[in-house]
């Protein structure tokens, strides 16, 4: 075979080969020597510690580290919602919303199971086997009628609504009597904190715990999707999103492939909305409203930040951006600016304003780095 | 015979004021190791005959049977069992997020049902390895970089590897080095006919190029406004130029070539 298009020793790339305006090779495809591409990697980090750093300062005065423990127990909480939106948004190319109606509708299933005196437990399976269904039906409109994934999911979404109401019975349900996840080793590790940090600390404790338990279980569900993407399956359904036509031509229906990954990506969200309503006390039908924001926020710190370039990378990274967003609404919600202040009802725009620096400096960035 | 064509017609549009008469009862057959080249001007109906074999419609009339079996009303993945394809653009034909090696199983699990079997365990890297290093592309050595990485040469050299992994029993390849520059063009085309010979591979290839389509394979045809005007076969091809082609066309046809971009070869 003739020697250029030989690729054995070629360790970097001749995109000028390429007439085709589209060519692939973009920034990924530019050949940069490890020394920069380390140091550029620091500087990022080093960019995101100062920021952080200044966010502490200016919050001047924050009387508890509570503020920070508990915000990175919700975002562990969210975290397997994340992963969901990286799926369909990233991997399967299938914008999809059902997110905010499967995360509610996880909730909803937990609030009616417990309150019917089933184990915290049992419904995390129930959980993500009624919001997966959500999904796979967002998943049939799209493809099957071939109406757009934006539209379908809005429509699931909004059917989903009044579903959740009917589960609840009410628009808010109290689990707090009903006990959570947690309820089994409360006591114990109480105790525990107690004996090793002191009685001042026990207020720390259940956050302490949720972060514990619900860190283990994210990194199980992590390690369980990495591993269903490598199988042959995993990677048809990767395919699937990247490359619809090369799959067609490859004997595959990818239609079937982008229905099961987005029942996937919303069953993961169902066993968020589960861990969210037992952790918080309640389940609400509006619970799932500003996921998908907070989704997308996640996937792109985290990418930001990570730059991952393997799918298991991309999923730590996601959970990574996750409790970065959730830490810095946290942040801040504690700012104080001469007497202003953020309160609850500003978070939307805290996340808005917060997405936005983010991708405004992820291209500001790669445009220098070219 | 591997590919039947019977009186297809194809019209986009019907019954609106864009309705286009794509294909005009195009017959058309195939046999085993035949290697057709397919030219025509543009609007020809070139990607449309194509596009029709291969499933990505039902035609408006006619029919189109592939080894025997009648798959016109086949969707487009079920029809690929017998199909091999590489497409003009390269970014069609390989999934650039992905590695070599997963986009190399992919193609090699074909028609295979899939499970939970790990994509790269060691066995599967063996196979490709034992399979990849008698072409020569270095594949075998790469199989962890992503695809993204290559060229648009080396995406369709890989394309191609992948198009005819299980012997298909028709390779198609539209027009798959117009997106290249004429060296790379020149070596896809020569590993074309390296694979297809070796292999014995009934293969049709669109081409934009007169002189390309005379030079390569053992059959030339031509479509004009949805319908086959020539059809020469090896006796034929023998010692026949582009001015020859062109005469032939005029002689046929009562009309004049005048796409530029076909004579001059673009």
């Amino acid at each position: 075979m003739a020697d250029p298009i030989t690729l054995a020793e070629s360790s970097g790339v001749e995109p000028s080969q390429t007439r085709a305006p589209e060519s692939g090779v973009s920034d990924s495809g530019v050949p940069t020597p490890p020394a920069s591409k380390t140091a550029r990697a620091a500087t990022r980090y080093a960019t995101a510690i100062v920021l952080f750093g200044a966010l502490f300062l200016a919050m001047g005065g924050v009387g508890s580290i509570g503020v920070w423990i508990s915000a990175l127990a919700v975002g562990l909480t969210l975290s397997s919602a994340a992963i969901g939106v990286y799926l369909t948004f990233r991997v399967l190319d299938f914008p999809d919303l059902t997110v905010e109606g499967s995360f509610a509708l996880g909730g909803a299933v937990t609030g009616l199971m417990m309150t019917n005196g089933y184990s915290p437990f049992a419904t995390l399976p129930a959980a993500f086997t009624a919001s997966a269904l959500a999904g796979l039906l967002t998943g049939v409109i799209a493809t099957r009628l071939k109406i757009h994934s934006l539209l379908a999911s809005i429509i699931v979404t909004t059917g989903l609504f009044s579903i959740n109401l009917r589960i609840l019975g009410r628009s808010n349900l109290p689990l707090l009597s009903e006990g959570s996840f947690l309820s089994p080793f409360q006591e114990g590790f109480k105790g525990f904190i107690r004996g090793a940090l002191g009685d001042d600390q026990v207020r720390y404790a259940n956050n302490l715990l949720a972060i514990i338990m619900v860190g283990c279980f994210v990194v199980v569900i992590k390690l369980l999707v990495d591993w269903f993407m490598a199988s042959e399956l995993g990677t048809a359904m990767r395919a699937s999103g990247d490359s619809p036509q090369m799959m067609r031509a490859l004997g595959r229906n990818t239609n079937s492939y982008i229905i099961f990954g987005v029942g996937l990506a919303n069953g993961l969200t169902g066993l968020a909305g589960s861990l969210a309503s037992q952790f918080q006390g309640f389940s609400d039908v509006n619970q799932g409203l500003g996921l998908i924001i907070g989704g997308l926020a996640a996937v792109v710190i985290g990418e930001t930040i990570f730059r991952p370039r393997t799918l298991p990378q991309a999923t730590a990274a996601v959970v990574g951006g996750m409790l970065i967003y959730r830490l810095a609404v946290a942040a801040a919600l504690t700012i104080n600016f001469g007497g202003f202040r953020f309160d609850a009802a500003d978070v939307k725009f805290v996340t808005a304003a917060l997405l936005l620096i983010t991708l405004a400096s992820s291209r500001v960035s790669r445009l220098g780095g070219q | 015979m591997i590919l039947k064509v019977k009186d297809l017609h194809q019209t986009f549009n019907q019954g609106t004021i864009n309705e286009v008469q794509a294909l005009r009862g195009v017959s058309f057959e195939l046999a085993e190791s035949e290697f057709v080249t397919v030219i025509g001007s543009n609007g020809a109906g070139k990607s449309t005959f194509f596009n029709a074999i291969a499933g990505a419609f039902t035609p408006t009339r006619g029919s189109i049977t592939i080894d025997g079996q009648d798959v016109t009303t086949w969707p487009e993945h079920r029809r690929a069992q017998f199909l091999g394809r590489v497409f003009q653009n390269p970014l069609q034909g390989t999934a650039a997020s992905m590695t070599i090696g997963e986009n190399l199983t992919l193609a090699m699990v074909r028609n295979k049902r899939l499970g939970l079997g790990r994509t790269l365990g060691a066995r599967r890297r063996r196979q490709l390895r034992e399979y990849l290093e008698p072409i020569g592309l270095g594949l075998e050595n790469r199989l962890d970089d992503r695809v993204a990485l290559l060229s648009g040469g080396q995406r369709q050299a890989m394309t191609l590897v992948m198009a005819s992994f299980s012997d298909p029993k028709l390779l198609l390849l539209d027009e798959h080095t117009s997106a290249l520059d004429p060296e790379t063009a020149r070596q896809i085309i020569e590993m074309t006919d390296s694979i297809v010979g070796e292999r014995q591979l009934a293969t049709l290839m669109i081409t934009h190029n007169m002189q390309q389509a005379l030079d390569h394979g053992t059959r030339t045809m031509m479509l004009h406004k949805g319908q086959i005007v020539l059809d020469i076969g090896e006796a034929d091809r023998q010692g026949m130029t582009v001015a020859g082609l062109v005469a032939k066309f005029a002689e046929n046809r009562n009309e004049e070539l005048t796409d530029d971009a076909l004579l001059l070869g673009g």
